[in-house]
């Protein structure tokens, strides 16, 4: 087990066992609802601080869970677990749809689509037929778990402070997987995602619906606990705070949403009693104080409380984890091509961004066992024929082959899983994960476990061969030392070079390299230089785009010039740099 | 339905359509400018319409005070942010022009006796309190985090009308505040009737609407914002003050909410935290309009009016349902629609 | 050419991102002068203009007009003390009209009042007849040569004593080229002083007094621009020639 995950695990377990036998009531129906609360605000943790995706609608995901079990339960006397599954069903496939609908369009509409049905759900509560309207619903039968019986807030004690080890549980296996690297690579932008063969708008999907899920089980425990539901507690200001709440803890740690939870029901209920002393009846005070409070936090600590606590806390050793075992089998590969077979080939691809024309009639062959230098002077349109190449962008006429298969008209996924890894000019590495796990996330194709496997850690056989496959390529390119630092910690060279080991993780046939050699030292030059030879003798194919002449002259196989989104000229490495037009071309010719 | 209601839902759709229009346009307006999703734009309604009734009620609007303590925050901050960098000097000069108007305003309200005012008057005085506090919340508020992304942005201005809700009810109370009517007479067309107070609150919104469009189409001040809205990097270069334009977007925003306030204060019982509502009906428009367009959010606004209208006189429990959910053949539209190429920032 | 000192700068030290891009730069111009400053990719150039516009956080003594600089604090109040910057991403305003754009030029001028604006944007008309005949189409639809001229319309219409000018010659055909190229010589006799940026190293040169070679973030040459025009070394810089026998940099110093 993970160490980071001790403290709140045994947070949870403590509260879970010696909660009910120690505490007094008035205490005891406090911290069940800090866990209500936390049970939702771990799934936003998962969906706003991690996936950077926002909901301000998870109160009315709560009151699904709630309405549905008291629902069938009361007015149709079915069993409470009928109940949770129902309620689960029916917030699973609006999840589904809410999400489907906005997860394509900008970050801003997904929140903004939520805040609507918050309150659409919340009129709805008060006035369809058979929910009580805003009276709500009586008499709701508590719930019996192998014969026993949750009758009062103590039993419940127990039950929502084992759910809570159980959920952060699932989540951190979650997280700490292929998959979960997918979702933590989300916030940074789906272009990188993509170009590694991560299904981006599937793990958006996956951990909004997940969010709602666990904000239905919350809703489930509040009804059965209570014994009554009324529209109040899942109204859009509810919606709202349960963002507070993390907003103000953490947004990214699974402690800092339990720690939220705490802060802002404890102070609500300190303020509620001590502000009205100090400004009279008839105010929402404490309101007042959380919105300021939620602005200075934004202004001056944007992570949330919980992580400057947390850095304060005395550090235990042996934090790090262990580097994967390396005699793991390896992953099965490709079947290897013969050499100098033609693999990328463009024929007369034409790119225009409404009147500009950036790549125009443009024609180009890679073959494997090669490496191919595109060079050119600034705005000649060589990223725009990378992007082209690599799925990023449609081109508007032409055709590309890869293999033999038409590629122009497919995304950046498809053409990674055909064979195609790239590295990008303005690198995309997630700065707060490992080298590690940032170069196993373009091994993200080779791996295939599901969520629920996921979630419950069936899939480490896996799981350690990804790893392993991952470290053998980080040591290949030289940065065995720094397997386990951040990736954002690493200089910019160097944070290129692994960039090049995580497009070598998805097995490929050629490499698309976008100025790999940008900010190194002499010493670092020569070192990739090498890498790519004995790529080369191994049989792939190399497309690079680079600055460094003396770097692409002593590397190159072949070289493409172009200019004004044209090929001005290709052939052997001296030729070019003997070509009049070429100098012209760089230097500028006489006017 | 007979004739007479249908053209009394219409004429009632039509008049808080205009209002809608008016906040679309304003959020258009904010967002293009600043990417900030101003919830709060309803709130400046409210405040302005809730301003009004008290003055008209011969009362002192505590909104004066709390222009007077936001103006006295951001000199605070200005000073310090002076100190800093050495240019104290300008000290008197940041406290005549940020102290001068909410001073001028506060000795006003102290002084004069409210009841005294005339009807025109009052409305003014609630318009000039209400439009300051525009900038006053971008200085405060925004401009400090203005390179955050669009979400945290988002969650600011959520946080920031949460908070003034709660000054709201503070100052105001819970009960609901209805402004006198401008005029009460009708107009006979007819079988048609159609009150004067639509044709008034249709008419000035549409001259503002005119007026917007002259500003931004026709002087420099008015280019230099829309300029700004397409490309920040090129408004710097030429001259702008990146941070002036957001609180002018802020002051525009602030004073169309003013003027909206003081149109629907007769139309509508106001309570405390309505602006919220009308903050996402304004939303429901700019978001028909792509969070881009003018006229198609304008032209969305009376659409969310005729069938708000409509709905109540229906299905009058469910017209904020129906409302909203409009928004979903919305998204599905745009979604299916737009091409959407994401930010390279983060 | 007259002798007073517009520009000096010392020991110029910027961060773009995480790289260092300008390490101890200094440069000097003088008022009517063009001045070139050229180098491969990546060797800092373009974080040498938005450094002196404020675009970028730098430190170091930078002296404009004999006054420090860090005395303006942001990009408009540099502007409105006549320092213009034509980036090269041009940064238009495109659903606008081209006129609009160019009015918006002045915007730092706009006390001057509509007379004032009204001359500048006959002048510029005069400069860019071509801008003239597009006047109502928006700056979108424009090619990539009006694009530039439009760009430096708009610089013009500030009425700039320092012209910055970042890759006017970027992605342009040649026949263009030798057009922009004309109009920045022209802008000396109306006595505005340019600071060029290019790639475009022998039409850059050509037109210039003095030059820079920027590589890796330092001034590697300097020199009057027609002998830097001949030195082989430049030439290496750019197509990766191996050095051989370069005029060592004190020596071009020593004759500039």
């Amino acid at each position: 087990m993970q160490r980071k995950l001790m403290l709140p695990l045994g947070l949870s377990l403590a509260l879970a066992l010696l909660g009910p036998l120690l505490l007094p009531d008035y205490q005891v129906t406090l911290v069940n609802y800090i866990g209500l609360y936390s049970i939702v605000a771990l799934g936003l943790v998962l969906l706003t601080g991690i996936g950077g995706l926002t909901s301000f609608g998870q109160a009315a995901f709560v009151g699904i869970g709630a309405y549905s079990t008291a629902v069938l339960t009361t007015a149709l006397g079915l069993s409470p677990w009928l109940g949770l599954l129902v309620g689960l069903g029916l917030t699973g496939l609006i999840a589904l749809v809410l999400g489907m609908l906005t997860l394509r369009l900008s970050g801003h509409y997904l929140p903004l689509g939520t805040l609507a049905w918050g309150l659409s759900i919340f009129y709805l509560f008060g006035n369809l037929p058979h929910l009580g309207g805003y009276g709500g619903i009586n008499n709701i039968p508590t719930v019996s778990l192998l014969g026993w019986e949750l009758s009062d807030a103590r039993d419940f004690n127990v039950l929502i402070w084992l759910v809570i080890a159980a959920v952060i549980w699932l989540i951190s296996n979650l997280l700490d997987s292929r998959e979960g690297r997918a979702i933590r690579a989300l916030k940074y932008g789906t272009v990188m995602t993509e170009a590694m063969g991560v299904h981006s708008g599937r793990s958006k999907l996956v951990i909004f619906v997940v969010a709602a899920l666990l904000a239905a089980l919350s809703g489930w425990l509040y009804a059965h606990m209570q014994r009554f539901v009324n529209p109040t507690p899942f109204s859009i200001n509810m919606g709202i705070e349960y963002l507070f709440m993390i907003v103000l803890g953490g947004a990214a740690s699974l402690l800092g949403a339990i720690f939220g939870a705490t802060l802002l029901t404890v102070l609500k209920q300190w303020l509620q009693d001590l502000l009205p002393q100090l400004f009279g009846q008839g105010g929402n005070f404490e309101m007042i104080f959380f919105g300021i409070l939620i602005v200075l936090c934004m202004q001056y600590a944007r992570a949330g409380l919980w992580p400057l606590i947390s850095a304060r806390l005395p550090k235990r050793a042996g934090g790090t984890p262990a580097p994967p075992d390396l005699d793991t089998p390896p992953l099965p590969r490709r079947e290897a091509l013969p050499e100098h077979a033609v693999l990328l080939r463009a024929d007369g691809v034409v790119k225009r961004f409404g009147g500009l024309v950036a790549n125009n009639n443009m024609n180009l062959q890679v073959n494997s066992g090669e490496i191919t230098a595109l060079i050119g002077p600034n705005g000649a349109g060589k990223s725009t024929l990378f992007n082209l190449l690599s799925g990023v962008l449609p081109p508007s006429a032409g055709e590309i082959h890869f293999r033999d298969q038409r590629i122009d008209q497919l995304s950046s996924r498809r053409i990674n899983a055909l064979g195609v890894s790239r590295t990008f000019q303005h690198v995309r590495l997630v700065p707060d994960m490992t080298v590690l796990e940032n170069v196993s996330l373009g091994a993200h194709r080779r791996g295939h476990a599901g969520l629920l496997r996921t979630c419950l850690h069936l899939e480490r056989g896996e799981e350690g061969a990804l790893l392993a496959e991952a470290a053998r390529q980080i040591e290949r390119v030289g940065l065995g030392e720094h397997l386990l630092d951040e990736a954002g910690n690493l200089p910019l060279g160097k944070q290129r070079i692994v960039e090049i080991a995580r497009a070598l993780c998805a097995d490929p046939y050629l490499l698309l390299l976008d100025e790999p050699a940008a900010g190194l030292r002499h010493l670092e030059k020569q070192a990739l230089g090498a890498l790519l030879r004995r790529l080369r003798e191994e049989g792939m194919g190399v497309l690079l785009v680079e600055h460094d002449m003396d770097f692409v002259m002593d590397l190159a196989d072949h070289v493409v010039v172009m200019e004004f989104g044209e090929k001005l000229a290709s052939g052997l490495p001296h030729a070019i740099q003997e070509n009049p037009a070429v100098m012209a071309a760089y230097l500028g010719g006489a006017e | 339905m007979d004739w007479y209601v249908f053209t009394f839902l219409t004429q009632d759709g039509l008049t808080t359509g205009a209002i809608y229009a008016l906040i679309a346009l304003a959020l258009v307006l904010v967002f293009a400018v600043t990417r900030v999703i101003l919830v709060g734009q309803g709130d400046f309604v409210t405040l302005s319409a809730l301003t009004l009734a008290t003055l008209q009620a011969g009362k002192t609007p505590a909104t004066v005070w709390l222009l007077l303590g936001g103006a006295s925050l951001v000199c605070v901050k200005m000073l310090a942010a002076a100190a800093r960098e050495g240019r104290l000097a300008q000290a008197p000069r940041i406290l005549l022009m940020q102290m001068t108007l909410p001073c001028v305003l506060a000795l006003v309200c102290w002084l004069v006796e409210p009841a005294t005012l005339p009807g025109a008057l009052k409305v003014l005085l609630s318009i000039v309190i209400i439009a300051p506090l525009g900038p006053v919340l971008y200085r405060l508020v925004y401009q400090p985090v203005a390179q955050a992304s669009v979400l945290q942005l988002l969650i600011i201005s959520v946080a920031i009308h949460i908070a003034v809700i709660g000054i709201s009810l503070w100052i105001f109370g819970a009960e609901g505040f209805r402004t006198l009517p401008f005029t009460s007479g009708n107009l006979d067309l007819g079988e048609v009737s159609i009150s004067l107070q639509s044709v008034l609150v249709i008419g000035i919104a549409l001259a503002l609407i005119v007026a917007l469009y002259l500003f931004f189409g026709h002087t420099l001040y008015g280019k230099a914002l829309r300029a700004t809205a397409f490309n920040q990097r090129g408004a710097q270069l030429v001259g702008v003050p990146t941070d002036l334009a957001g609180s002018h977007a802020f002051l525009l925003a602030a004073i169309i909410g003013a003027v909206s306030g003081i149109l629907i204060g007769p139309i509508t019982t106001l309570y405390y935290d309505s602006g919220f509502l009308i903050t996402l009906k304004g939303f429901v428009a700019a978001i028909i309009g792509g969070m881009a367009s003018y006229p198609l959010a304008a032209a969305g606004a009376f659409l969310v009016g005729l069938l708000e209208s409509f709905a109540s006189f229906w299905v009058s429990a469910y017209k904020e349902v129906i409302v909203f959910t409009l928004v979903l053949p919305v998204l599905l539209w745009l979604s299916l629609t737009t091409h959407h190429v994401e930010e390279e920032q983060h | 050419m007259s002798g007073d000192k517009l520009l000096e700068v010392q020991g110029l030290y910027a961060c773009y991102g995480k790289v260092d891009a300008l390490l101890d730069i200094s440069l000097r111009m003088r008022r009517g002068e063009i001045v070139s400053v050229i180098g491969p990719n990546g060797a800092g150039k373009t974080t040498l203009l938005s450094a002196l516009i404020g675009l970028v956080s730098s430190e170091g003594d930078v002296r404009y007009a004999g006054q420090a600089l860090t005395r303006y604090h942001n990009v408009a109040e540099r502007v409105s003390r006549g320092i213009s910057l034509v980036p090269e991403s041009r940064e238009l305003f495109a659903p606008m009209t081209v006129e609009d754009n160019l009015l918006l030029g002045a915007f730092s001028r706009h006390r001057q009042g509509h007379r004032d604006q009204h001359s500048t944007l006959a002048e510029v008309y005069a400069l860019f007849p071509r801008l003239k005949e597009r006047r109502t189409q928006a700056a979108g639809t424009l090619s990539g040569g009006e694009r530039q001229m439009l760009a430096m319309g708009r610089a013009l219409m500030a009425r700039p004593t320092l012209l910055m000018l970042d890759e006017p010659s970027l992605g342009l055909a040649p026949k263009i080229i030798g057009e922009i190229f004309q109009i920045i010589r022209d802008l000396r006799s109306t006595g505005v002083s340019v600071l060029l940026v290019e790639q475009n190293a022998r039409a850059a040169l050509k037109s210039s007094d003095y030059g820079y070679v920027l590589e890796n973030g330092e001034v590697a040459l300097e020199g009057p621009a027609a002998e830097l025009a001949d030195n082989p070394s430049v030439i290496d810089t750019y197509l990766g020639r191996k050095k051989k026998n370069t005029a060592p940099v004190e020596e071009l110093t020593a004759i500039g």
